[in-house]
């Protein structure tokens, strides 16, 4: 049973748009969830959902066009020198400034996608480590240092002495990979973000780093939020799960009863559509008809509506549904069950 | 169903009459060139020796991770690339039987009516200033189909093969979506009617729910149309889903080759259990420790020595980091290329 | 890898999808009928359409497009004949245009008059307010051909009465009393023509030899860039003068033009051809052109069919770029003497009457040429700056 606790981090009504020359896109639009501590939430959607967007709009890396337009990012900072705690609304802040800068990296941190693209080419790895280390905590160059080689240690990469002075581009990609993990922890963040961290590795590398993923996160108990598109990887490391769709939460729920109890037309859908290790060979697979609308068209409504197998005319296609409790611990945003009138 | 043919033979000038490819002893090395002259060093063994077949109809799936070499395979099948070694024994639409191999390029144009390729990404294998007309057209057009007229009423048919509008071939490429590319790109290589058709990577670059469409139009395009696939992918459970054999590549070299439940539950070669098992399971309640292989997969310009994979392998033995392995049947159509296959228990999935 | 989910940017992830679905027809679902014009539209649309949201390379597109009708056009737009030597009207400073008169509005300009310095010995002008010389627009003139077949007489601007003998200078005359105005106009079509001239046959060769390069590669490939770097690394103005300085002083003026702009193409196309050659190169790995060889396509149908379609709009981008240098060159060479010579007009010949302190303290009009080759070369710029982003987006 979870233990009610405050969540470290609580999304309310997220709406991040982009305007752009032949419209506004609404790449987020309206999404609420929380992370609680400790807990691995897994973030799954398809192309155009906005999970990376909504991200980038929590770590306040969103550059103009884009912007946040309405929405809070309550962000729960433990003050150790005070013995306190308090909430804060990352949504107010500057994203340039002093309080954002010293929660990136220090307090929420982020593994990207492309490992060969977030290192820079010309720095050592080391330097960069010591740099991440620096910038956050006052220390001299040699006690950076040594954080940085047990870093590099705990996350299993031999020689880590050696590894310092090696350039990103000299490491294979599972060692790349590895190494932004490291970078990622060097300040003990309490909220870990992974961003497709395995989409650009091989499978038996993605083992290794999936394991690693787990080892970390009991070890340094933290949470973590895990975007991807592979419903195996939520299935093996979350703990709670949503599912996106074109900018909304369409369902979130424990990881168990996501995978066992899907309630959403669309997880529904997405489940019984993807080939796993244990479906029948050379069976036709049920799909979803049609393809993701295009964000400047906006349906009007439940943005799955087209799609969707038990669509109600009249009511699905006019105002779009919010995330309703449906069952004691999962909520779906879908009329089959709630009234339109619950949505106001 | 395949015949009681089990030992395949070093070299054949014949293969069973339902048998459409037969590769023997392929090799694809690639040059490192280095130097102001671009003096030879060195090799990246791309393709290091590989036997396979393929029956009519069939579909054999082609696994493994970067660098194994699948993607070349592949291109030498269809002469993309010219093979360093070996032969492909091709049978043409007359019966008779051709190493696409020793070809003349003028002779092997002649051959590609017979067998296509499906790309990996929809968005570059398309010519993004032609329209879908003359895409799906071109092939046909080459080939001798002059007539404009008889040539749009068949990229209309086959537009309505692969599950799109025909008043679509006024359109260019960007106006469609992934999934929707994909099928052009599928149309376009169904244009003159092959019968060998090499996918490479097919739906790896597309969404997830894109991709259950796409595999099921392939599967009913292989019905109605007779087709055989030579399906190449790094994602094992689409491979399992469409493939009726599969070959598992390692650096170059086929480690095991199998009907595809045999594959998956009982894989006789450490690597193939080690593949299995690190590929994770869509159910939460199935949450195994997974003690993943060690290591990183060796770049084909330096493959170890002896077995390629003995520096990874848990069961490994002195004799597999001097010695390779041959190639061994263990049970009908599941062959097998490890010193140890005989005393080594490997679970598959249930 | 999934390449739908590249974040970079919004629109890389959000490429257009079709307007309407492919599931079953539902009378409450209306799928489109009509194509959207972006969905039909070949390359060269939607390049237009990109480059039309550019202002400042529009405008510079319709800027260029007067230049290039005077340039069409020279004896049209021009007042006086511009071979005409006049001793006694050297050095009248800008006369200028006014519109404005007591007795109405129209186009006139003052009389000027004319007193030799008894030190300097140079012509001084003095205008006379009270006395105006009446313009017109679309007068008779003096006589010329249109390219050389149709004659004609009518001018643009000029003397509202073609048997009056006063003359209007609007930019003044040089030393030698010529009317810069038509000079300048006439200078306008061999600077302009020279840089475009010299451009095509850059194109052609770089296209050529950086094509056979990145095509072929092996030996081709490595002769030819060996060759590329050895032009590139000599100093091309010694290259020039030694090679304008041996042309035979008696060749006619088209006979040097030509030269000049084999001459200044030699040195050129060395860019173009990297570019192409690095194109070819990085193309023959697409798969599309895997695809069309493994559908039979000849090796010529994928050059000119598959090949170089895809980067035409690059090429004319870069063209357009490289007209203002070889402007710029051709009127540097002929500044010092060494590229078109007088009797010839071009940018460079004028300004060369500029070359002496004396002239400029003197008579700073001679300078204008200067002008017309800033904005020239400013337009042309902008204008191919905004070509190449509509071109090529995201590079």
């Amino acid at each position: 049973m979870r233990i009610e606790t405050e969540p470290l981090l609580s999304i309310r009504n997220l709406r991040t748009i982009f305007d752009l020359d032949e419209g506004s896109v609404k790449a987020v639009d309206g999404v609420s969830f929380d992370v609680f501590p400790q807990r691995v939430l897994g973030i799954v959607g398809e192309s155009g959902c906005g999970k990376s967007v909504t991200i980038k709009s929590i770590l306040r890396l969103i550059e103009p066009p884009g912007k946040i337009s309405e929405g809070e990012i309550w962000f729960h900072l433990e003050n150790q020198k005070e013995g306190r705690s308090n909430r804060l609304d990352l949504a107010q802040l500057d994203s340039k400034g002093k309080k954002m800068r010293s929660i990136r990296g220090n307090e929420i941190a982020l593994i990207p996608q492309e490992p060969m693209a977030a290192f820079s080419p010309v720095h050592t790895i080391g330097n960069q480590l010591i740099e991440s280390v620096q910038l956050h905590q006052s220390l001299s160059k040699d006690q950076a240092f040594n954080i940085a080689v047990e870093r590099l240690n705990e996350v299993g990469i031999p020689n880590p002495l050696e590894a310092m002075n090696r350039y990103s581009w000299e490491l294979s990609g599972g060692l790349r990979q590895r190494a932004m993990i490291g970078m990622a922890l060097t300040c003990n963040p309490s909220l870990l973000i992974a961003d497709e961290p395995t989409t650009a590795i091989d499978v038996t590398t993605q083992a290794q780093v999936l394991n690693l993923i787990r080892d970390i996160q009991q070890k340094n108990q933290m949470a973590i939020i895990f975007i991807t598109h592979d419903l195996g990887i939520i299935a093996q490391l979350a703990d709670d799960v949503i599912v996106m769709y074109l900018g909304q939460v369409m369902e979130k729920g424990p990881v168990d009863e996501i995978f066992h109890n899907p309630l959403h037309p669309y997880s529904k859908a997405l489940l019984k559509s993807i080939p796993g290790i244990k479906t029948k060979n050379r069976s036709k697979l049920p799909t979803i008809e049609g393809s993701i609308p295009h964000p400047f068209n906006r349906p009007k409504g439940c943005p799955f509506y087209q799609r969707c197998d038990d669509a109600i005319p009249g009511t699905c296609n006019q105002v779009p549904p919010n995330l309703f409790p449906v069952t004691e611990k999962q909520h779906v945003s879908c009329f089959k069950y709630h009234e339109k009138t619950d949505a106001l | 169903m395949p015949s009681e043919n089990l030992k395949m033979p070093a070299s054949s000038a014949w293969l069973a009459p339902e048998r459409i490819l037969e590769v023997q002893s392929l090799r694809k090395y690639f040059p490192i060139r280095k130097g102001f002259i671009k003096k030879t060093v060195g090799q990246v063994k791309s393709v290091d020796g590989i036997n396979f077949h393929l029956d009519a109809g069939e579909t054999l799936g082609l696994v493994g991770e970067s660098g194994c070499g699948k993607t070349t395979t592949a291109r030498c099948i269809l002469r993309a690339l010219k093979p360093s070694e070996g032969k492909i024994q091709f049978r043409k639409s007359d019966g008779s039987l051709t190493d696409v191999a020793s070809l003349e390029e003028k002779e092997m144009r002649l051959l590609r009516t017979d067998m296509q390729m499906i790309f990996q990404d929809p968005f570059a294998s398309l010519n993004p200033r032609m329209n879908i007309l003359d895409l799906i057209g071109e092939p046909m057009l080459v080939n001798g189909l002059k007539n404009r007229k008889e040539r749009t009423e068949k990229v209309a048919d086959l537009l309505k093969m692969v599950g799109l509008r025909p008043e679509y071939m006024q359109r260019f490429p960007h106006a469609f979506s992934g999934g929707q590319r994909q099928r052009i790109v599928i149309a376009r290589a169904l244009s003159l009617n092959p019968r060998l058709i090499v996918a490479d990577e097919p739906v790896s670059a597309l969404d997830v729910s894109v991709q259950a469409q796409v595999l099921n139009l392939m599967l009913e395009l292989q019905e109605s149309l007779k087709l055989t696939y030579l399906f190449v992918a790094h994602d094992l459970s689409v491979v399992k889903h469409i493939s009726d054999r599969i070959a598992v590549m390692y650096v170059g070299k086929i480690v095991e080759s199998a009907p595809t439940n045999s594959l998956f539950n009982e894989p006789k070669h450490p690597y193939t259990a080690a593949l299995l098992s690190a590929v994770p399971v869509a159910d939460p309640r199935i949450r195994s420790k997974m003690t993943p292989l060690e290591g990183d997969v060796p770049s084909p310009a330096s493959p170890p020595q002896g077995c390629h994979f003995h520096p990874r392998c848990p069961h490994a033995s002195e004799r597999c980091s001097m010695e390779e392995p041959k190639m061994e049947e263990v049970e009908p159509l599941h062959y097998v290329s490890c010193h140890h296959y005989q005393e080594i228990q490997l679970s598959g999935i249930e | 890898m999934n390449s739908e989910s590249t974040n970079s940017s919004v629109e890389e992830v959000f490429q257009p999808a079709p307007m309407d679905s492919e599931k079953k027809m539902d009378s409450n679902k209306v799928p489109q009928e009509e194509p959207e014009a972006i969905e039909v539209a070949p390359n060269w649309k939607l390049v237009w359409w990109r480059f039309k949201k550019h202002r400042l390379a529009v405008i510079s597109g319709w800027i260029l497009i007067i230049i290039a009708l005077i340039a069409l056009f020279p004896d049209f737009f021009s007042t006086q004949n511009p071979h005409k030597s006049s001793a006694m009207k050297s050095f009248i400073p800008v006369q200028g245009i006014h519109f404005f008169h007591e007795q109405g509005i129209f186009p006139h300009a003052y009389q000027l008059k004319g007193k030799r310095n008894r030190t300097t010995l140079k012509m001084e002008w003095v205008a006379n307010e009270s006395r105006i010389i009446p313009l017109s627009f679309w007068v008779e003139g003096y006589d010329y051909k249109i390219f050389g077949l149709i004659s004609s007489n009518i001018h643009f601007l000029g003397v509202s009465d073609p048997k009056s003998r006063k003359t209007f200078h609007l930019l003044g005359t040089d030393r030698l009393g010529r009317d810069q105005l038509s000079r300048l106009i006439h200078g306008t079509r061999v600077s302009l023509s020279i840089g475009l001239v010299a451009v095509f046959l850059s194109i052609f060769l770089g296209i050529l030899l950086g094509g056979i390069s990145g095509y072929y590669g092996g030996w081709a490939d490595l002769i030819i860039q060996r060759l590329i770097e050895i032009l590139q690394s000599l100093p091309p103005i010694p290259i020039w003068m030694a090679l304008t300085a041996s042309l035979p002083r008696d060749w006619t003026v088209e006979q040097t033009y030509f030269a000049i702009t084999i001459i200044l193409s030699l040195l050129g196309w060395t860019t173009l051809g990297r570019e192409v050659r690095g194109r070819f190169l990085s193309m023959r790995e697409e798969d599309f052109i895997m695809a069309a060889h493994l559908a039979g396509c000849s090796q010529m149908r994928i050059i000119f069919r598959h090949m170089l379609p895809t980067f035409t709009s690059h090429i004319i981008a870069t063209s357009t770029l490289a007209i203002p240098v070889m402007i710029i060159n051709e009127t540097f060479l002929s500044f010092l003497g060494l590229g078109m010579r007088p009797p010839a007009i071009s940018w460079g010949v004028l300004l060369q009457e500029a070359q002496n302190l004396q002239s400029i303290a003197l008579a700073p009009w001679l300078l204008l040429p200067g002008l017309a080759v800033i904005i020239t070369v400013l337009t042309l710029n902008i204008l191919g700056d905004g070509l190449r982003d509509a071109a090529d987006p995201y590079s």
